[in-house]
Formats: structure tokens, C-alpha cells, sequence
């Protein structure tokens, strides 16, 4: 399977001619985002529920994946989400977003267009004011790779 | 690209009181991501826009670090609240320390 969409990416960048879109090796692995998500949880367990990550199953192009992450919250100086961390897992630099959030955001919803490089799992991890980490993962299938990092 | 640096807004121009509003930004930037290889073979240096920041006075709404896994000409969503009217200013950092801002003054109305 990954033979066969290095050859269709090969064909597409032949057929694209002149600058050479070359990937570097891919240096990352579901490890280094493993350690990275480690990092954010600080030995805390991550919950489940309350966060939604919204991407395409399939994405054609690796070179802009539309993503929302949406977290249930009052936004409020009590009770608010104050960070929300992007991570995928396959691509050269795991880490892609971190968005910070206040009371005055209203209401825990970010969206974005990402790059990812191949079939992966990207994951989502928000932190609420009390210190609580809630996470949410998602499959999508790439059928070009996308060029950056 | 010769438009690097065109910040595009969506946002309402007057609100109820503090009843969440979407924002919507995207600025035109490669993003180049460091990853790539000019036809030479040559690395090709990165440049991104690596902070996004919605500020209303000296209170920062909303901020976003942005590595090269965001896609080029960056979009960026989110929400908002205020409960008077404001200006509020968004400011694009990229990697070589260039910057742009751009500011929308949004009404307030009674909920």
C-alpha cells in the first residue's frame, strides 16, 4: 500500500515538472508524538469525551486537511479550556498547533487546514482551568502526502 | 508570492452582549515548511508564520503557535465574547520576524 502511493505521489510531482516537492524522511514516529502527549499530560490520565476532532476519513490532498476541534465549556474564569494541542502522529515534526484560549473566547471551537504526510492519527488534547486533559483521536486516510512538516 | 502578508477577516461588525461570535482569519504566506528541496536539490530554509494573536486592549482573546504542519496561506477559526464594544487586533509573526496586523472595531449591542 505505502509502494503504491509513493509511485502515484512520484507520478504527480512528474507531472507537476519543475520544483522537486521531495519529502525529507520522514522522521517521526507515533512514539515521538507519544512523548510529546506524555509531556502535555504531566502525569495526568487523559479523559475522554467532552472534545470533539473533526477531520475528513479520506483527504486527497495531504496539503491542506480541513480541522475543527470542539470542547463542551462554559468558557467561563471559573471553568474554561485554556489550551488545545494538535498532534499527528506521522508527519516529520509531530507537534503542528497549540491555540490558547481565555474566558473572553466564549465557546471552546477552533478550526484550522493542516498538512499531514501519509495515513496517520491525528490527536487533539484539550486542558481545561482545573488541570483535567481531555483527548480525542482520529484516522484519515491521505492519498498525496503533503510536502510539509 | 508578491500578496505575502494579506490578512482577510470574517467577523460580524456589531454583537448581542455576551453571546459567542465566530471569527474567521486567513493571511496569504507559503509556509514553507523547511521540508522541502529547490530543483538543485538545495533545502529550501523554513519560513513560517509561527504566532497568531487576537488581542482586545492590552487582553489577549485568543493565540495560536503554529508549526510547519499548518497548511500555507494560514486559516484560523475561533470564537469570541464581549460584553462592550471593542477593537480588537490581530497580529501574523513569521519566522523572519515580520509582522502584520490588522483591526476590526466591533459593536456591542443589549442582549
Amino acid at each position: 500500500m505505502r509502494q503504491n502511493r509513493k509511485l502515484q505521489r512520484r507520478h504527480v510531482l512528474i507531472a507537476a515538472g519543475g520544483l522537486a516537492l521531495s519529502v525529507r524522511p520522514a522522521s517521526a514516529t507515533p512514539e515521538a508524538a507519544g512523548k510529546l502527549l506524555s509531556g502535555i499530560l504531566n502525569g495526568r490520565t487523559p479523559q475522554e469525551g467532552r472534545i470533539r476532532l473533526e477531520m475528513p476519513e479520506i483527504a486527497e490532498n495531504g496539503n491542506t486537511v480541513p480541522l475543527t476541534v470542539a470542547v463542551e465549556s462554559p468558557m467561563t474564569e471559573a471553568d474554561h479550556v485554556d489550551t488545545i494541542w494538535i498532534l499527528a502522529e506521522a508527519n516529520p515534526e509531530p507537534a503542528v498547533a497549540v491555540f490558547h484560549l481565555t474566558p473572553m473566547s466564549g465557546r471552546a471551537e477552533v478550526a484550522t487546514r493542516i498538512r499531514l504526510a501519509r495515513t496517520q492519527t491525528v490527536i487533539a488534547a484539550a486542558r481545561t482551568s482545573d488541570g483535567t486533559i481531555h483527548v480525542a483521536r482520529t484516522e484519515v486516510k491521505v492519498t498525496i502526502g503533503g510536502c510539509g512538516g | 508570492m508578491a500578496d505575502t502578508g494579506k490578512p482577510r477577516l470574517k467577523l460580524p461588525e456589531s454583537v448581542k452582549a455576551g453571546e459567542p461570535f465566530a471569527i474567521k482569519t486567513l493571511i496569504s504566506h507559503p509556509m514553507e515548511s523547511g521540508q522541502r528541496k529547490d530543483a538543485q536539490g538545495n533545502p529550501i530554509p523554513r519560513r513560517i508564520i509561527n504566532r497568531f494573536t487576537c488581542t482586545a486592549g492590552d487582553r489577549e482573546v485568543f493565540a495560536v503557535d503554529l508549526h510547519p504542519a499548518i497548511a500555507a496561506n494560514p486559516y484560523l477559526a475561533f470564537w469570541c465574547r464581549l460584553d462592550r464594544p471593542t477593537e480588537l487586533v490581530f497580529t501574523w509573526i513569521d519566522d523572519g520576524g515580520e509582522t502584520w496586523t490588522a483591526r476590526q472595531q466591533v459593536e456591542v449591542v443589549p442582549a
